[in-house]
């Protein structure tokens, strides 16, 4: 039993709480324990995306268009001859190719754009309150633009986009797994705990979404959104379309523990106790429930964030002016665009990093989620 | 043909486990031999080590256990499997996925295990399973080896065996599946036979006819048998040798008769003290009821009946009844130890959920009179008027790892009834928390911890404590002991019986095991396919039996002395048509 | 097991039947009525609008009767080959499905077959050789496949394609054979181009079905039936592929269920990108569009699809585990 448990003290380990458990076992998993910083960091980028982003947003720039990404070198050599640290980014140029007419960026190595941390910029709300004039990178002559990760079609900086794309693309994931766990703990929960008809038809209706394809039909219901409503609303609206499908694997989480903590001898035990059907479930069954909710949630989100992704890549999810990963990506859709300007990938290459560590952290969390299993890791 | 040159021995072998804190050595330093025609017991409580020996002579210990040292010698074996040249091999030196190794397995030395559901696969056939070993080890035809396969179900005594190797081992019981894997094991009529604790998990009178059948085998075909138990009655039974194992050593090796009689290792003793104890009515309990006779009944069932449903064929739309607990009446009285025994599937489990009314009782009634002599009929109840009976009526449960909530203190499980019956004060509840521990033997600092930090036997205890909480009057232990190790397993006795005699609680008391019951009741109903088949005083139950199941089943269990071995008649008791075969004496 | 078949196809008639209100609903959702978008098209395209036509059209679909009595009229309908009118194609729905149906079955087969063919001996071998470099390398794709959006992969080869091949990776067939009637060449020239979008629709099923397949094995690699095996002197091969691997194979089969409809909602999005010549492009446009019967028409069609694939698993999964058979 103890074996894969604990080396710590044998007092520690026999007053140790679930979590504490929980905890001790997750930390082993090295993989799941980095995920769970990195997605605690995009959460945070998320948050406070305005101070993250480097431009507005919504910035067009004719000058600019398809402006390939800069990177940021942190030393120079100086006049003198000696490297000194100066973080800055080199210049580019458009020129014309005088035979094709076709436009083409060319570095120029003495334009140099010196960047500070937490410099000053143009004057910015955070959070939508806040007013701010300064940004983590920025260029120190304000006049100056450097693109990270290179410009769109209409000039805007790639680097702000995706970042602003952070928030409306975490948050997404939050709300809809927050209505699919409200709607799969209710259902499955009274599926599992009153069982009967009640658990038969509530079976059959997770097995009939569940043999439906989930894309086809999300489409369908977004297509059925009016197309001029408001952002907001549309963002809701698609919420509550996506959690409409993903409640049920909660639901069958739920249904499925509620089902074997039935029946388990310790709950009996405290039916006999005298415990009514509310404590039986809030005090006894619950805290076994809880982890493995948990974890089941950190890995629907990663879906939900796929499937809004793919929604508003298809042009029926979010919607411009909102900005997240799939609208952004909406722009990569013209295999032109790509040729020209591969940066576009970039907000997949977001999407791709959060769901990862939201799948690891998902699996340590499942792994860790029952501590008293006697299985080690 | 028996000689007495030994076909294995084992030299000095040492098999170890890796772990994060060093080596452990299962098997320390052990050495014995086998000789044809014998049987050899190996005896030792769970951790002991008995069962990597028995894999380690195969080499089919689990990662990361590792043969680290010493000699298994398998005398006159052939290493390839066409030539008939015959030597010594040392098995440790072999390479386990070699092929000499493997020619070995199931050729020379076979193996059967304690499950035998899990030890076959699910979805073969019986005689492809069986026939399988022919066919690897002496390249005969399908055909041909069906046709042996055949012939072994013949010889383990399977009715129809042309039958049964075209079915699947769930269409078997449990009794039948055993069988199926020693005409697996013997199919090569190999020259010696490992069996890991092969009845542990069968019922009393099925274990008794795997043990005729293996007896006979080993003389008819001469072979060597390994035989692992943990039970020292089916080592009186059986044994020719016995060496007792503890912490991967032995300590005691010799004829069943010599460890019997003569037991010289202390823990030999402790064993055989733990087993012959429960033999015999508690002295302890003859002493209890003398300080205080038995008082008047207090719960009296009468003919109650439980049903389950279970839908089948077509669309579900056939449902089929079961009879769990059909007819049963009694009474208990006030002070009492109650015996229920039975075989799996018998219905004794539903019965004490029934009296406990954890479920409902479908047909007869439940009377209970209570500590203030006022009798409430239980049958129709719901759970929120049963409150105030549940807090006289409590339940331990079998199984120690699932009926304490492990996310819960010990404090907090067993303050649960106390808080819940109206014990509002902290104060209050933890110095009875405190008492009760004290109560059951456990110290006060256990308050705070988790479940995970206790032994089985431990919490075990404090499954007593929560129940004796809200001071019952009835307990029904559900085969509360069978989970542990005999040596707790007497501890916890003792406990219940101290318990009986300071609080005046009664007991309903169901086990498998005619001899916990004899020990520790003082009457006892025996059931058998949901009915009770004969009551009355267990003394005169258990020496007189009327009724040919209680014959069959006490004929059946295997009594812990060598030298009265083969002094019994072996009854068998067939279902339905209700008479008696005597099959010969063993 | 006729027995058993019988009672899984007639399961499936409720289901069937959800399905079909679930894509009428659809049709419905949006503000106006049918008819009423149709007319407004037309006037829109600046075409005469015929009140008769518009009569008698409100009559065929019922269009001032209950909801009910609407889906009566769409659903046996459809059960005579009438899915109602496409009005951005002026043409009857049935005549638009016609061969982009065929291509979409035969689009998510073989997805289906190339998923078991890589996904089963992969699984095992990162079973049995749990913690190698191998079973880490295949872990490591797995959940890069499983992390990365279809889209995201049919585009980055597309780009691939262009930018380093100078190739073109969209469509199901070469120019020649677009149009040409069904020849040998044209079906080896279907095969060929179906390699790419059934392994990008492929990657996530094939990477959970790794997963899946690698975690059942893991469970039964250690039952005692497997040390039955050994003691009985089977090479360390065949104990493993005889028994736990043919056991582990159960549950495998009842994911495939579950993976079909995954594998349909996938090509969705893939035969997009790469302008496939199935059902989903034309459905994601009629969406668009809010050419609702169209879309209704192709939405049912891909749900009934996916619950005969799943009803297709289950008889699979009662073939080969004998436990099911005969209960």
């Amino acid at each position: 039993m103890s074996n894969s448990l604990d080396q710590s003290s044998p007092m520690e380990f026999a007053e140790a709480t679930q979590w504490q458990l929980m905890w001790r076992r997750f930390k082993k998993h090295k993989v799941a324990l980095l995920s769970l910083y990195i997605v605690l960091l995009f959460y945070v980028v998320a948050a406070f995306s305005e101070f993250f982003q480097t431009y507005d947003p919504e910035e067009t720039s004719r000058r600019d268009v398809f402006h390939p990404p800069q990177m940021i070198r942190l030393f120079e050599v100086n006049d003198a001859g000696n490297r000194q640290f100066r973080p800055h980014v080199l210049g580019m140029n458009l020129e014309r190719d005088p035979i094709t007419l076709a436009s083409n960026y060319a570095v120029d190595p003495e334009e140099r754009i010196y960047v500070t941390l937490f410099g000053r910029s143009d004057p910015y709300l955070l959070l939508g309150f806040i007013p701010m004039e300064r940004r983590l990178i920025a260029a120190v002559d304000s006049d100056e633009k450097f693109f990270l990760f290179g410009a769109d079609r209409l000039g805007r900086d790639m680097w702000s986009r995706t970042i602003a794309g952070t928030r409306v693309s975490m948050s997404i994931g939050l709300v809809g797994v927050a209505l699919s766990l409200f709607l799969g703990t209710l259902i499955g929960g009274m599926a599992g705990y009153l069982g009967g008809w009640v658990d038969a038809v509530s079976t059959r209706a997770i097995e009939l979404i569940l043999s439906m394809p989930t894309i086809p039909i999300w489409l369908g219901l977004s297509a059925t959104i009016p197309p001029n409503i408001d952002p907001l609303l549309r963002y809701f609206a698609i919420t509550i379309i996506l959690s409409l499908i993903g409640w049920t694997e909660l639901a069958r989480v739920v249904r499925g523990r509620f089902l074997a903590l039935r029946t388990e001898d310790f709950v009996t035990a405290a039916r006999l106790d005298g415990a009514s059907p509310k404590r039986v479930i809030f005090r006894h069954m619950m805290p076994s429930l809880v982890s493995h909710i948990i974890a089941s949630v950190s890995l629907a989100i990663p879906a939900m964030i796929l499937a809004e992704t793919s929604l508003s890549f298809l042009g029926l999810g979010l919607q411009q002016p909102t900005i997240s990963w799939g609208v952004l990506l909406q722009e990569s859709q013209n295999i032109r665009s790509i040729a020209q300007a591969p940066w576009l990938f970039v907000p997949g290459a977001f999407v791709m990093l959060v769901v990862l560590a939201l799948n690891f952290l998902g699996d340590g969390l499942r792994d860790a989620a029952d501590p008293y299993s006697q299985h080690s890791i | 043909m028996t000689t007495n040159q030994p076909i294995l021995e084992v030299k000095d072998l040492v098999t170890a486990f890796q772990t994060r804190h060093g080596d452990f050595n299962a098997v320390d330093n052990v050495s014995l031999s086998l000789t044809p025609g014998k049987l050899m017991c190996l005896v030792g409580e769970s951790g002991s080590g008995k069962s990597v020996l028995s894999r380690s002579i195969l080499q089919l210990v689990d990662k990361p256990g590792k043969i680290v040292s010493g000699e298994i010698l398998l005398h006159d074996a052939h290493p390839a499997a066409s030539s008939d040249k015959v030597e010594t091999l040392d098995l440790a030196a072999l390479n386990p996925r070699g092929s000499v190794m493997r020619n070995i397995r199931g050729r020379d030395i076979a193996m059967i295990f304690q499950e035998p559901m899990s030890s076959l696969s699910p979805v073969h056939k019986i005689g492809n399973q069986i026939a399988e070993s022919a066919m690897l080890h002496e390249g005969i035809s399908k055909s041909q080896a069906m046709e042996r396969a055949v012939d072994m179900l013949r010889q383990v005594e399977i009715s129809n065996p042309e039958k049964a190797v075209n079915q699947y081992p769930f269409e078997f019981s449990g009794g039948m599946r055993q069988r199926a894997m020693i005409a697996m094991a013997l199919v090569c009529s190999p020259k010696i036979l490992i069996a890991d604790e092969p009845t542990t998990a069968l019922d009393v009178t099925i274990q008794a006819e795997i043990l005729d059948l293996l007896q006979n085998l080993k003389q008819t075909h001469n072979m060597a048998i390994m035989f692992i138990t943990h039970d020292m009655g089916v080592v009186a039974e059986i044994a020719d040798d016995v060496a007792v194992m503890k912490n991967g050593k032995i300590v005691e090796v010799g004829g069943v008769r010599d460890i019997f009689s003569n037991p010289n290792h202390g823990y030999t003793k402790s064993l055989l003290r733990a087993a012959q104890d429960t033999q015999k009515p508690s002295d302890r309990r003859i002493e209890i009821r003398r300080a205080r006779p038995l008082g008047d009944p207090i719960l009296s069932a009468k003919s109650i009946g439980k049903e389950f449903l279970s839908s089948h064929g077509f669309l579900g739309l056939k449902k089929e009844t079961f009879v769990a607990v059909d007819d049963a009446s009694f009474e208990l009285r006030e002070g009492e130890s109650l015996g229920v025994v039975g075989e799996s599937g018998s219905g004794k489990t539903t019965l004490a959920r029934c009296i406990q009314r954890i479920h409902g009782i479908d047909r007869g009634e439940l009377h209970y009179r209570n500590r203030a002599g006022v009798e409430t009929e239980l049958s129709r109840l719901r759970d929120k008027e049963l409150q105030p009976t549940w807090r006289e009526i409590r339940t331990v449960f079998q199984d120690p790892f699932a009926s304490l909530n492990p996310r819960m203190t010990v404090s907090q499980i067993i303050s649960e009834p106390l808080l819940l019956n109206g014990m509002t004060s902290k104060r209050q509840r933890r110095d009875r928390v405190e008492e009760l521990l004290d109560l059951v033997g456990l110290p006060v600092e256990s308050m705070e911890r988790f479940p995970h930090a206790f032994s089985g036997g431990q919490r075990q205890r404090i499954s007593i404590a929560r129940a004796i909480a809200p001071e019952p009057r009835v307990l029904i232990a559900d085969e509360a002991t069978s989970a542990l190790d005999v040596s707790i397993r007497v501890q916890i006795m003792d406990l219940l019986l101290e318990l009986q005699h300071k609080l005046n609680i009664s007991y309903i008391f169901i086990s498998h095991d005619v001899g916990l019951v004899r020990f520790f009741c003082d009457r006892v109903m025996v059931m058998y396919k949901g009915k009770i088949v004969e009551a009355g005083d267990t003394e005169s139950v258990c020496t007189d039996p009327e009724h040919p199941y209680t014959k069959a089943l006490l004929s059946a269990v295997p009594i812990t002395d060598p030298s009265e071995r083969g002094t019994k008649v072996r009854h068998r008791y067939v279902a339905d048509l209700s008479d008696v075969s005597a099959n010969g004496s063993v | 097991m006729f027995v058993y078949i019988m009672r899984r196809v007639l399961w499936s008639v409720p289901f069937l039947f959800a399905a079909s209100l679930l894509a009428f609903a659809i049709i419905q959702l949006p503000p106006g009525d049918y008819v009423e978008s149709y007319a407004a098209r037309l006037e829109a395209d600046g075409q005469q609008v015929d009140e008769v036509r518009i009569i008698a059209l409100r009559d065929r679909f019922g269009l001032d009767r209950p909801f009910i009595v609407q889906y009566w009229k769409w659903i046996s309908g459809i059960f005579q080959g009438d899915f109602g009118l496409s009005f951005q194609w002026q043409q009857p729905v049935s005549e638009l499905i016609g061969d982009r149906m065929f291509l979409s079955v035969i689009l998510a087969t073989s997805t289906l077959l190339f998923t078991w063919a890589i996904a089963l001996p992969i699984g095992v071998y990162s079973a049995v050789k749990q913690y190698s470099v191998g079973d880490y390398v295949f872990s490591i794709i797995g959940f890069i496949g499983l992390a990365t959006p279809n889209f995201l992969v049919a585009l980055i080869l597309m780009y691939v394609g262009v930018v380093v091949f100078g190739t073109n990776v969209t469509g199901l067939f070469s120019p020649e054979y677009a149009n040409a009637s069904w020849s040998w060449g044209k079906f080896i020239d279907l095969l060929k181009h179906l390699i790419i979008p059934v392994a990008i629709i492929g990657t996530s099923a094939t990477a959970s079905l790794i997963r899946i397949m690698r975690a059942n094995l893991l469970d039964e690699l250690f039952k005692p039936y497997v040390t039955t095996a050994r003691a009985k002197g089977l090479s360390e091969f065949k104990a493993i592929i005889k028994y736990p691997v043919r056991i582990a194979l159960n549950p495998f089969a009842s994911t495939i269920a579950w993976v079909f409809p995954q594998i349909i909602s996938g090509s969705t999005i893939v035969a997009v990108v790469l302008s496939l010549p199935t059902v989903d492009p034309l459905m994601l446009d009629a969406l668009l569009s809010q050419d609702m019967y169209l879309a209704g028409a192709f939405i049912l069609l891909l749900s009934v699809m996916s619950i005969v694939g799943m009803i297709v698993s289950d008889i699979v999964l009662a073939l080969i585990d004998p436990r099911i058979r005969y209960r």
